[in-house]
């Protein structure tokens, strides 16, 4: 009985810890095609290649993962104490010819990685702008406490906590913060980029589909940032037409007072919209936080 | 309305008042104080404990006490952990919970500050204060009463955190505390301060450890022993030191600066007034991407240890291995960029320091190799050491293909801030750092304490550890790919993200049940001790100084400094078979005298970050007084700060301990 007994036994709860993991994997699997993956399901041009390169670097990574977690469990059976059959080199100690395989291999798989690492630095540089035939449309960004207030330079509108864009159409987003650092990032449309006080950053993104895309802080910038969240609304250019012209007639101005306070600290606030009647609002709040008394700094944001 | 007082600064009633469950913590902290006070009362220990523990300079004993703090630490982490877990699985929609934001986010600060500085740091100076001594046939440290004041420092800056609990309340602007979140205007209170002093002291006491440590491996190592005979894990030390003895100025003075922003009204980061805030996340991560390094780089050492121990082998490749650790030390100064690829430093900075990321796979794939090929034809023993290392090998490097996307600018645009960049970090730390410590623990712990760990419990602890981390963080790398961020303490329904976090929330219950183990399993096993004692000092087979000496070894370590001639010299002469002389000529030994002083510096510093950070000034002036008073008193003393064992007397310690032997 032992013998065979406790080899059944333990047949049993191999057989029982696969069904177990096979059936979790099951379940995990029908609720991840339940809900989306926004950074695997892109929607955007930026977004589809940055996931491309996140699935060729996994694929290139199985270069070593497969031999390091294959031989590390080989040699732990085949050279277990138990196995007295196995050779037994107690004085082993280095090989030439191996330590170099093994500081050549992941080099040259390095080497690989590193072109790619370059060259999509390059191609997908936050602050490159889109190759299209396309007139871009200018957005400017700016992250409150807790909120992001969107401006439409050339539109003259603007609206807190909702970004509507048109489709296949590029858009260049100017980037700044009246509040400490926030992290500006739409997963389906593209990767982030800082919003911080007194500096610009750019991003530049399309939504290659109409459509409702979240967006949010990724970045702790205070007690309300959890609510940092923001709706990204892509449509056609006609309704993104016709959304600008009902906007236009909102009867709130986002003039200097109506900014300060629009800048107070708010938890959570509802998506809001204004005519714009300062064209100067994003590059006066940079200018804040720069020294007093010197106009010469204006570095004329907004230029893209 | 704050107004200073001039007696108590800005302490008021009301720092005393939190929320109930925080209040929880504090008395059952202050309970578990007092029931150990009542306890050393009661077993009449108190002199003992002046004279043996609190008042030493012997590594072996600051060894152990940074071990108890560092265990105590991860416990109180844990506990935070377990919090975060059930907000983020119940905080979505309409419920918000069961904390409020405010101590969410002291929570995730703690976490990340109390595993780093106090877990992580206590574990290994503690490993590094036990063994390495002993490793490379030395009686002490360089400078003796310099250790005992790091760990005193060391203890401060924890006793700083774990105060804040009770007396106001502690930073919630993340680990790294960003300015200008962590600047007066948006975090006035006195969180931040206290994150400043805690890392400010704790951070000191670690930059003269460094220095005390590599000076001891230069200028300490017994005869016969060159730099290329060293055992690898004093190698990992060095090179540990290194970089901390570069690394840790940097954050005293970003924290000095930082602090002076809020105390004085300078700009060094604020976002008007001239200040550069990005000049902060520079500093402090040129200081954070090597912290990284200092604690993995020693755990490496210990993972080479046990994996030659285990296989009955040498290390393989040993030239390379040291080539490798020297490589990742130098590289580790070159990559602090990417950590903030995503605020826009443009493609050529980013693909250079994307590209000085990879290159540290290099030398670390090449580790990894070396190890495999030590257990290639081994006789591999699986004591518990060896399931940490495995765990290591299979999570590390499924960590490191997370981290070679990361380092990837284009990729890490998308999977920055996200728990994706959580789930990685914490695969490296927690099975590169944290289980080669545990790995480390488990195989010298008879060495310290004179006899072996229960086995078997160890090995339940091991599987709810790797289970656990498992459960935990797979559902976090998936978030990561949904776009949910870190620091979340409320998301919306419509993300779909929630049966992740209970999965991930259950995760950490799995965890929590191999840390219970860990702890408690040494209960039985000092019950058991009687079957599990390590008689002749070796309890493993093992290869290396530290196990010719008993367990636990005389407080000089060796009776006779040993000479050697090659690596593993305990091995080679357990090969020859040589006998041990039977009549050594033992000469005087000079050792250190205990003293308080070390305590007493770590006390002044206490008292002078907690009334820098409630702004009792007279009081910072005494303490700073106190600490240049009694270092004054200590170095102009004519006391002899050594005392000698004689010979005659090492003889008598030595056939005793002999006996004991037989």
């Amino acid at each position: 009985m032992p013998v065979i007994g406790r080899s059944k036994r333990v047949l049993a709860a191999v057989a029982l810890l696969v069904l177990a993991i096979v059936g979790a994997l099951v379940v995990l699997a029908a609720y991840l095609r339940s809900v989306d993956i926004s950074v695997l399901e892109p929607k955007g041009p930026i977004a589809s290649q940055e996931q491309h390169l996140i699935i060729i670097t996994a694929l290139l990574s199985l270069f070593v993962v497969i031999p390091v977690l294959g031989l590390v469990v080989a040699f732990a059976v085949k050279y277990r104490e138990g196995n007295t059959k196995a050779q037994y080199s107690p004085t082993l100690a280095s090989s030439k010819r191996f330590e170099t395989v093994w500081w050549i291999y992941p080099s040259a798989l390095i080497v690989i990685l590193s072109i790619i690492t370059w060259n999509s630095a390059h191609s997908l540089d936050p602050f490159k702008p889109l190759d299209s035939k396309t007139q871009a449309l200018t957005i400017q960004v700016v992250s409150l406490d807790w909120k992001w207030l969107f401006i439409y330079p050339d539109q003259g509108v603007a609206c807190v906590n909702e970004m509507v864009i048109p489709n296949d159409t590029p858009v260049d987003l100017l980037l700044t913060s009246d509040a400490p650092m926030n992290s500006f990032w739409i997963p389906q449309l593209s990767g982030q980029i800082y919003a911080m006080p007194g500096m610009q950053t750019q991003l530049h993104l399309e939504a290659s589909s109409a459509g409702t895309f979240r967006g949010l802080s990724a970045n702790i910038s205070g007690a309300g940032f959890s609510g940092m969240t923001f709706s990204t609304s892509s449509r056609s250019m006609p309704a993104f037409r016709e959304w600008i012209d009902a906007t236009l007639r909102s009867p709130k101005t986002l003039d200097q007072q109506a900014y300060s306070v629009l800048a107070r600290p708010t938890e959570n606030a509802p998506i809001s919209c204004f005519t714009d009647s300062d064209a100067s609002l994003f590059s006066s709040i940079i200018l804040r936080y720069m020294a007093p008394g010197s106009p010469s700094m204006n570095m004329a944001p907004g230029s893209s | 309305m704050i107004i200073a007082n001039e007696i108590t600064g800005r302490l008021t009633w009301g720092a005393f008042l939190h929320a109930l469950i925080t209040e929880g913590a504090v008395v059952g902290m202050a309970l578990a104080l007092l029931a150990l006070a009542a306890l050393v009362t009661y077993k009449r220990r108190w002199r003992w404990l002046w004279t043996e523990w609190l008042t030493t300079v012997d590594p072996k004993k600051l060894g152990v006490m940074y071990i108890l703090v560092a265990i105590t630490m991860l416990v109180r982490s844990g506990a935070d952990v377990l919090l975060m877990r059930l907000q983020q699985a119940t905080s979505v929609g309409s419920s918000q919970g069961v904390i409020p934001t405010s101590m969410f986010q002291q929570l995730f600060s703690a976490h990340g500050t109390i595993m780093i500085f106090f877990v992580a740091m206590g574990l290994m100076f503690g490993i590094i204060n036990l063994v390495l001594p002993l490793q490379i046939g030395s009686r002490d440290v360089a400078f003796p009463f310099l250790n005992a004041t790091s760990f005193w420092l060391f203890a401060a800056g924890m006793a700083l955190v774990n105060v804040s609990l009770g007396i106001g309340q502690f930073s919630a602007a993340g680990w790294l505390a960003y300015p200008p979140l962590s600047e007066l205007q948006y975090s006035p209170g006195v969180g931040v301060s206290y994150w400043i002093w805690s890392l400010q002291i704790a951070g000191i006491g670690s930059l003269l450890a460094a220095v005390n440590f590599f000076v001891t491996i230069l200028r300490m190592r017994c005869p016969g022993m060159t730099l290329m005979k060293m055992p690898m894990f004093a190698w990992s030390v060095l090179c540990s030191m290194f970089l901390a003895m570069f690394a840790f100025p940097i954050l005293t003075v970003t924290l000095a600066l930082l602090f002076l922003d809020r105390a004085i009204g300078t700009h060094f980061f604020t976002g008007g007034g001239g200040g550069n805030m990005m000049m902060y996340v520079n500093l402090i991560w040129a200081w954070g991407h090597p912290e990284v390094y200092i604690l993995v780089l020693p755990a490496f050492g210990i993972y080479s240890e046990v994996v030659a121990t285990f296989s009955r082998k040498p290390l393989f490749g040993y030239a390379s291995m040291v080539a490798a650790l020297v490589a990742i030390t130098i590289l580790a100064f070159s990559v602090w960029v990417h950590h903030f690829f995503t605020m826009g430093a443009g493609a050529d900075v980013n693909g250079f320091f994307g590209i000085m990321t990879m290159i540290i796979a290099v030398p670390t794939g090449v580790k990894i190799f070396n190890w495999l090929a030590t257990m290639f034809r081994g006789r591999i023993k699986f004591a518990t050491p060896m399931y940490w290392f495995m765990g290591f090998v299979g999570l590390f490097t499924i960590g490191g293909v997370a981290g070679v996307m990361l380092a990837m600018p284009a990729i890490d645009f998308q999977l920055h801030n996200s728990l994706f960049l959580v789930a990685h970090f914490h695969t490296m730390l927690v099975s590169g750092v944290l289980f080669g410590d545990f790995a480390g623990l488990i195989y010298w712990f008879p060495k310290v304490c004179g006899f072996r760990l229960n086995e078997r419990l160890l090995k339940y602890s091991f599987w709810c550890w790797f289970i656990g981390f498992i459960v935990v963080f797979v559902p976090l790398y998936i978030l990561g790919f949904m776009g949910a961020t870190r620091r979340l303490d409320h998301y919306a329904a419509s993300t779909g993200w929630q049966p992740l976090f209970i999965i991930s929330g259950l995760g950490s219950l799995i965890i929590a049940a191999g840390l219970a183990l860990l702890i408690l399993q040494v209960g039985v096993s000092i019950r058991q001790r009687a079957t599990t004692r390590d008689v002749d000092g070796d309890p493993w087979n093992g290869r290396t100084l530290e196990w010719t000496t008993t367990s636990p070894p005389p407080v000089y370590n060796f009776a006779t400094i040993p000479v050697v001639h090659g690596r593993d010299p305990f091995w080679a002469a357990k090969q020859e078979d040589a006998a041990p002389p039977e009549t050594r000529a033992f000469g005087d030994i000079h050792m250190p005298k205990n003293t308080p002083v070390g305590m007493f510096v770590g006390g002044f510093a206490f008292v002078v970050g907690f009334t820098l950070i409630w702004h009792i000034y007279w009081l910072t002036i005494l303490a700073v007084l106190g600490i240049l008073i009694t270092a004054a008193i200590r170095t102009t003393s004519t006391d002899e700060s050594e005392y000698t064992i004689r010979a005659a007397e090492v003889a008598r310690l030595e056939s005793s301990r002999q006996g004991v032997l037989v």
